[in-house]
């Protein structure tokens, strides 16, 4: 068994979201930089778990960015992995991501591929299917549960409204979200080990960018919340169904 | 010609398909061309009424096979009825995220997921879609010939015409699936929390799962959908499907109602773009207050039920 996760560097849940260059670029002075959590806690430790279900497994990381995202890769392979590969650019396209791990995933016989569901950044959830779609694989979104048996693999994905059982032989790719594991923390001889896994930088493939960033924006500030006294709750339902109009 | 994915679920067209519906034709009304659907699959409703949305005409593959979803089949049958389309629209729900962009691949469209507004044309194409968690915007350029939208729930009104869309079958033959649905359990009689136009949530400060009467009941009279903060889900109180926020699921109803519920800023990413807020908290130091637009300072337990109580009479009269 070979498997790829792909992970991505994003900023950590409680950064402070601003932009600078009249709105052009994310502002990261202050800004405390992670592994994806989807990427992490779900695609990664599933994948662990399942090397540590069956040792043969080989298990390889993928990150496609600049230097920066070296010590995200590092913590990953902290955790588990055998070695990574960083992909060494700053490009952001969906399309432009994918294709890089597709240069690297089509000649290295994996028979898992897993992204987290989205990062918490762009928000795209584009990279799994797009990977599946250039490599022609079936792709099983929003995993919340993955198991192997002797026919492939067992998942368990979220629906609107419910969960759907899907059954799929291998390759395939899978995008993972909460319920596939549990987050870990890595301990200390992760730590010292991950030292000396291999991370091979490699330079991009020629790709196309389908989309670019033209600017950003923040939301508009609330007005302020307008207080009602809690001995009077009744004026609450009066105001959602006479000023806001919710009901 | 603008494409609209009409998304079906046991034998029914989703409420957010009539919201891209409508997002598709008024795309089309701006740029002077048509919205057509495409349906994939078999319904008990009568396709023909998608005209009221503002679609001219609908592309069937009314096939029971195809009830089995499988990214990868509907991905070139749609490629195939999206052959003089402009514009391709999903809903972006979780059927919606799995086939966008494979067609995105397939067609060399660019996709922007997450829309939250119609496209702007003034300068090329361009389109505002959530980032950061529903923290900011971003505005996407489109350079491709071909462009993919998929629209977030709840962020573009429906808009209700009256007309009748021409149903034409799809000439096209399907792939085996390599994607066996063997089940789907569906939450029988709860509404879908992603599609919820109102949203009662409850926190740690409700003290335990055994205390979820009133907010179950409340959603109850209301028609709306429940949901939880993080600890509670992971504690178990609540299933983890309800968890709403950064690492659960986004969500931006009408109405969203939180009680026992501080704040932290990873919840506030996941319905921050709620267009109403209504927090009920006994701390008046809880940060959800700052992000509210009415609030109540008080103690849950007394409160609540008070507030139902009135939504009763209400509803009564």
């Amino acid at each position: 068994m070979k498997i790829l996760v792909c992970i991505s560097k994003t900023p950590d849940t409680t950064a402070k979201i601003a932009f600078s260059d009249n709105n052009t670029k994310f502002e990261t002075a202050g800004v405390q930089f992670i592994i994806n959590p989807y990427d992490e806690w779900y695609a990664l430790v599933r994948a662990i778990e399942l090397k540590e279900a069956d040792p043969s497994t080989v298990l390889h990381l993928i990150n496609v960015g600049n230097a920066d995202s070296d010590p995200i890769i590092r913590k990953a392979l902290a955790l588990g992995g055998d070695e990574a590969i960083r992909v060494n650019t700053d490009n952001s396209d969906s399309f432009y991501i994918a294709s890089q791990i597709t240069t690297i995933a089509k000649d290295g016989g994996y028979d898992l591929i897993f992204t987290g569901k989205e990062t918490i950044d762009y928000n795209g959830s584009s990279i799994g299917g797009m990977v599946a779609e250039i490599m022609d694989l079936p792709y099983i979104s929003h995993a919340i549960k993955f198991d192997l048996d002797a026919a492939g693999a067992v998942v368990v994905r979220e629906i609107e409204g419910g969960e759907e059982t899907d059954k799929a032989a291998l390759p395939l790719v899978v995008s993972c979200q909460k319920g596939m594991a549990e987050q870990r923390i890595p301990n200390m001889k992760g730590i010292m080990g991950a030292r000396t896994k291999p991370l091979k930088v490699v330079e991009p493939a020629v790709a196309e960018s389908y989309t670019s960033i033209a600017s950003f924006d923040l939301p508009p500030a609330k007005a302020g919340v307008k207080l009602v006294s809690a001995d009077n709750p009744e004026e609450l339902v009066r105001l959602l169904h006479e000023e806001a109009k919710v009901f | 010609m603008i494409l609209v994915f009409i998304d079906q679920q046991d034998g029914h067209i989703k409420k957010t398909s009539f919201e891209a519906a409508s997002y598709a034709a008024k795309i089309a009304e701006v740029t002077g061309t048509t919205a057509e659907g495409i349906l994939i699959g078999t319904v008990n409703d009568d396709i023909a009424t998608l005209g009221n949305y503002g679609l001219t005409k609908v592309h069937t593959l009314a096939d029971a096979n195809l009830n089995n979803f499988d990214a990868q089949v509907y991905t070139k049958i749609i490629a195939a009825a999206a052959e003089g389309a402009d514009v391709i629209v999903f809903s972006n729900n979780t059927t919606g995220k799995a086939i966008a962009p494979r067609l995105s691949v397939r067609l060399k469209a660019g996709l922007v997921s997450g829309a939250a507004a119609l496209p702007d044309l003034s300068n090329g194409f361009t389109v505002k879609k959530t980032v950061f968690s529903g923290k900011a915007f971003a505005n996407i350029t489109v350079n491709t010939a071909k462009k993919i939208i998929a629209l977030n729930p709840n962020s573009f009104s429906v808009i209700t015409t009256s007309g009748s869309a021409e149903v034409v079958a799809l000439n096209v033959t399907p792939d085996a699936a390599k994607v066996q649905v063997v089940s789907t359990d569906l939450v029988k009689g709860e509404v879908p929390l992603g599609e919820a136009d109102i949203v009662v949530s409850g926190g740690r400060g409700l003290k335990g799962p055994e205390n979820w009467g009133m907010i179950t009941e409340l959603a109850h009279l209301l028609g709306a959908a429940t949901a939880c903060s993080r600890p509670v889900a992971d504690i178990n109180w609540r299933p983890h499907h309800e968890h709403v926020g950064q690492t659960g699921l986004a969500i931006a109803p009408n109405l969203y109602i939180a009680v026992g519920i501080s704040g932290a800023i990873q919840h506030l990413a996941g319905v921050n773009r709620s267009k109403t807020i209504v927090v009920i908290n006994k701390d008046p130091e809880a940060p959800f207050f700052k992000a509210a637009d009415y609030g109540i300072v008080g103690d849950a337990f007394e409160v609540m039920p008070k507030i139902i109580d009135a939504v009763k009479k209400l509803k009564a009269s």
